[in-house]
């Protein structure tokens, strides 16, 4: 293994892009055995900076030294080769070749031109078992779940003999409890003398992980402050500039029932039945938490609810009537509002402007239509107010919606949404990978949309937003509903344990072993 | 109706098939290699009949078929590079520059054979070897064991492509190339770089294509000598789910169909030879609508890299 660096040093960093400055005479310092955070909403230049530090991009101003040398990376090649590796928060990784392959992939073989995965599994093993990563060499990386996938590029850093080691955003793909896993694991990295610089803007992840903390907005460096003791709201402060409002939650009145579903029956793309036999009632003026690990039904539920995806058997009431077999449109028509998962892929075509966006349903409407004609004049007044009214950060109708940040696309996807005055609003995970001040914004939307009298279904891997949102909660597990609560009646730990599907008194778990590390 | 199935006839149509895969083999594991690293060349048609001028115009001159051989190959990587060029640095529409580069082949090709030679001739190609013993086995022996060295190089290409592919770090590379460039560019892999290796490998490959055409199966050539077999043999790397034995199963079964069409014409059976000649190209759209395991395609196939993005 390479020596272990002690001490990387940022100075004065510059760095800039056409029309942006995106780093502001930052300093920025790791020593070996801490976890060191930056913290900042999108775009505050966290990962600019440490793309730097990775050899990604080259400063415009600054100095980097590493153990009293200065040094200048002009590729990730030259920072890895210093010890320096770095963890996507797109992971750089093959589906289609196993672990091992995805490991020894542009490294020199011991055998020169051919390949030596047998070696290379070994070492996998070998760091697999010191770090506690259970990963498997012979695993096919498409097969894997994306906390696993995320463990093979922390053995891939590793591998290469990173001791420096950059994480962005690691979390924002992770479930609950594959965060704890995630963090056991970099505990004992810095344990081993590793340094870690963690990219994050989730604050409760940030002060149980970290020794240090960095805050930058816009570019420039808001302060560093030690973990130990140190206010939440303070570092929402210098995150944001301003303190966050607290939620108004009035009291909770439903009405009558808006969304009923009966015996609800799915299958899922894999051919296994993912949803299977959940009954659910939404009512007018209530948030209806769904909680749950990923891949235990809700996409499929919310698919199903929103009509995109087939029902085996069972039924989906609409105010009383029987939607099962409408399509999606029209459901939309009769008062289904949709703000879907991946919101790049079915909530917004990437290229089209921020107006066609806003029209993706809604230019059948008559009143934005002149007979066959579009009626621009009256759509970019609509979706001007739209902006307006949901604060969208865009600098004119006309840019592609691909531009905008996820906040305010996000926005601007529950601003068309909403603006049909929903009798139900299907949400699935509305505020993931979307910055505070925007989820912020998106709560208080919901909120709001509630009170009016709407029925909402939530779904959102943040059980801390469930819990902070929702009236009721029902906890999914293998595509069953494991109970329903109210908010007041139930607490953030008993939601937890029935989503691993673990009820009150079940003996834990087996561990996952790993048969090819076996001996 | 005399009776075609005969050992005689179908030792005859085994026979022609084994010659016939020859230039579908060098293509297609050429077009694998392209393809797997995320380049889809169109030109191997344009560069099969090109580089199979050359190898039939060295011979038409010299007499000597592996200065034949050689020109073939250099007209290959030249246009290997035109190709790479166009769809790696200057990051083109593959199809399009494939096409292009077709149209190049198929055009230039005719105006030198017109220019240069005129009419058709014969020249005297590559001479089968036996190979001792084997070649004795009866039945079995004069089907495999006794064709040119082209043929023989065909099908050991076949585990070699395998081999490189499966066992070498430059095989990992190229289909991680094919598959995420990005993920290879963050672990200091050259995707350019690679991606001219695989289109310029598949080019030579292509040329020997051409040049088995022109100087050790026909031992002529003519205008639009390959008639399609260069789009046939692209097909036949979808056909083989990009890989060399699956490419070697395509090969052998649409040679087939072709050597058994010939061998309708030569026995006199009354079928319509255009119905006959259209037998392999109708087998491509049926068994590329029937069989193609699109699960296997590289996933940056036909795509630019573009660094930076992911």
């Amino acid at each position: 293994m390479k020596v272990m660096i002690q001490h990387v040093e940022m100075k004065g960093i510059v760095k800039r892009f056409p029309g942006v400055l995106a780093c502001d005479k930052v300093d920025f310092d790791l020593k070996a055995g801490e976890v060191h955070a930056l913290l900042g909403e999108n775009g505050a230049g966290k990962s600019t900076l440490m793309k730097i530090l990775y050899g990604m991009y080259q400063i415009d101003d600054g100095s980097i030294v590493i153990d009293g040398t200065e040094r200048h990376f002009h590729s990730p090649a030259d920072a890895l080769d210093a010890g320096i590796g770095m963890i996507h928060q797109h992971f750089m990784l093959v589906p289609t070749m196993t672990v091992a392959q995805n490991v020894a992939l542009g490294q020199p073989s011991s055998r020169g031109f051919l390949l030596d995965l047998d070696v290379v599994s070994e070492r996998i093993c070998e760091l697999s078992a010191e770090y506690g990563l259970k990963v498997n060499p012979n695993d096919l990386v498409g097969h894997l779940s994306v906390g696993e996938q995320q463990r093979v590029e922390i053995i891939k850093a590793l591998y290469r003999g990173a001791s420096i080691i950059i994480l962005d955003e690691p979390t924002a793909v992770l479930t609950p409890q594959e965060v704890d896993d995630l963090f056991i694991i970099l505990k004992k990295m810095v344990k081993e003398g590793h340094g870690l610089v963690f990219i994050s803007h989730k604050l409760h992840e940030v002060t149980a992980l970290c020794n240090r903390i960095t805050v930058l907005r816009d570019g420039k460096m808001m302060g560093t402050r030690s973990a130990e003791g140190v206010e939440r709201h303070d570092l929402i402060k210098m995150m944001v500039g301003r303190d966050l409002k607290t939620l108004q939650h009035r009291d909770y009145n439903p009405g009558p029932a808006r969304l009923e579903v009966r015996g609800l029956h799915v299958t899922g793309d894999r051919g296994v039945e993912s949803v299977r036999g959940i009954d659910l009632t939404v009512h007018s003026g209530e948030i209806l938490g769904i909680a749950g690990v990923s891949g235990n039904g809700q996409l499929e539920l919310a698919e199903s609810l929103i009509g995109v995806r087939k029902v085996d058997s069972g039924s989906i009431l609409l105010n009383g009537t029987d939607i099962t077999n409408l399509k999606l449109n029209e459901r939309i028509d009769q008062g289904v509002a949709i703000i879907p998962e991946e919101r790049m892929l079915d909530g917004a075509i990437n290229d089209f402007s921020v107006q066609e966006n806003v029209f993706l349903h809604d230019h059948m409407e008559k009143s934005f239509r002149k007979g066959i004609f579009l009626d621009f004049k009256t759509m970019a007044a609509h979706a001007r107010e739209l902006v307006r009214e949901f604060t969208v950060k865009t600098p004119t109708l006309d840019t592609p919606i691909k531009n905008l940040s996820g906040g305010n696309i996000q926005k601007l996807i529950m601003a068309r949404e909403l603006a049909r005055k929903p009798s139900v609003l299907v949400a699935a995970q509305p505020t993931r990978g979307v910055d505070i001040g925007a989820s912020e914004y998106i709560h208080q939307r919901l909120l709001m949309q509630r009170d009016s009298g709407t029925a909402i279904l939530l779904s959102s891997e943040d059980l801390d937003e469930l819990y902070e949102l929702s009236d009721r909660i029902a906890v999914i597990y293998e595509g069953q509903i494991m109970g329903i609560f109210e908010r007041k009646d139930t607490d953030i730990q008993t939601l937890g344990l029935l989503m691993a599907g673990i009820k009150p008194g079940d003996p834990p778990k087996p561990e996952k072993v790993i048969a090819a590390c076996e001996d | 109706m005399m009776n075609i199935f005969t050992w005689d006839v179908l030792s005859g149509v085994l026979r022609t098939m084994i010659a016939l895969s020859t230039p579908f083999l060098f293509a297609a594991l050429g077009e694998t290699f392209s393809q797997l690293s995320g380049v889809v060349n169109l030109g191997v048609d344009g560069i099969m009949l090109l580089a199979g001028f050359f190898a039939f115009y060295a011979v038409f001159l010299t007499g000597n078929v592996w200065l034949g051989l050689l020109l073939a190959m250099l007209v290959g990587l030249v246009m290997g590079l035109m190709m790479s060029f166009v769809s790696v640095t200057l990051k083109a529409q593959q199809g399009i520059s494939g096409i292009g580069l077709q149209m190049f082949g198929l055009g230039m090709s005719s105006l030198l054979f017109k220019v240069l030679v005129g009419t058709v001739t014969s020249v005297t190609g590559f001479r089968p070897v036996k190979i001792p013993l084997l070649g004795d086995i009866p039945f079995i022996g004069s089907i495999l064991f006794n064709n040119n060295v082209l043929v023989y190089s065909a099908f050991l290409l076949v585990p070699l492509s395998w081999w490189v592919l499966e066992k070498t770090t430059l095989g990992l590379k190229i289909k991680a190339v094919g598959q995420n460039p990005a993920a290879a560019d963050s672990v200091g892999i050259n995707v350019n770089r690679i991606r001219y290796f695989s289109v310029c490998l598949g080019a030579v490959l292509a040329g020997v294509a051409g040049a088995s055409l022109s100087i050790s199966i026909a031992n002529l050539f003519q205008d639009n000598l390959t008639s399609g077999q260069g789009f046939i043999a692209v097909a036949l790397v979808y056909f083989g789910g990009w890989s060399p034995v699956g490419v070697l199963g395509g090969a052998l079964l649409f040679s087939l169909a072709n050597s058994a069409q010939l061998w309708l014409q030569v026995l006199g059976i009354n079928v319509p030879a255009s119905l006959a000649v259209m037998l392999p190209y109708v087998l491509t759209i049926v068994v590329l609508t029937v069989a193609v395991n699109r699960g296997k395609q590289p996933a940056a196939l036909n795509k630019q890299f573009f660094r930076g993005e992911n």
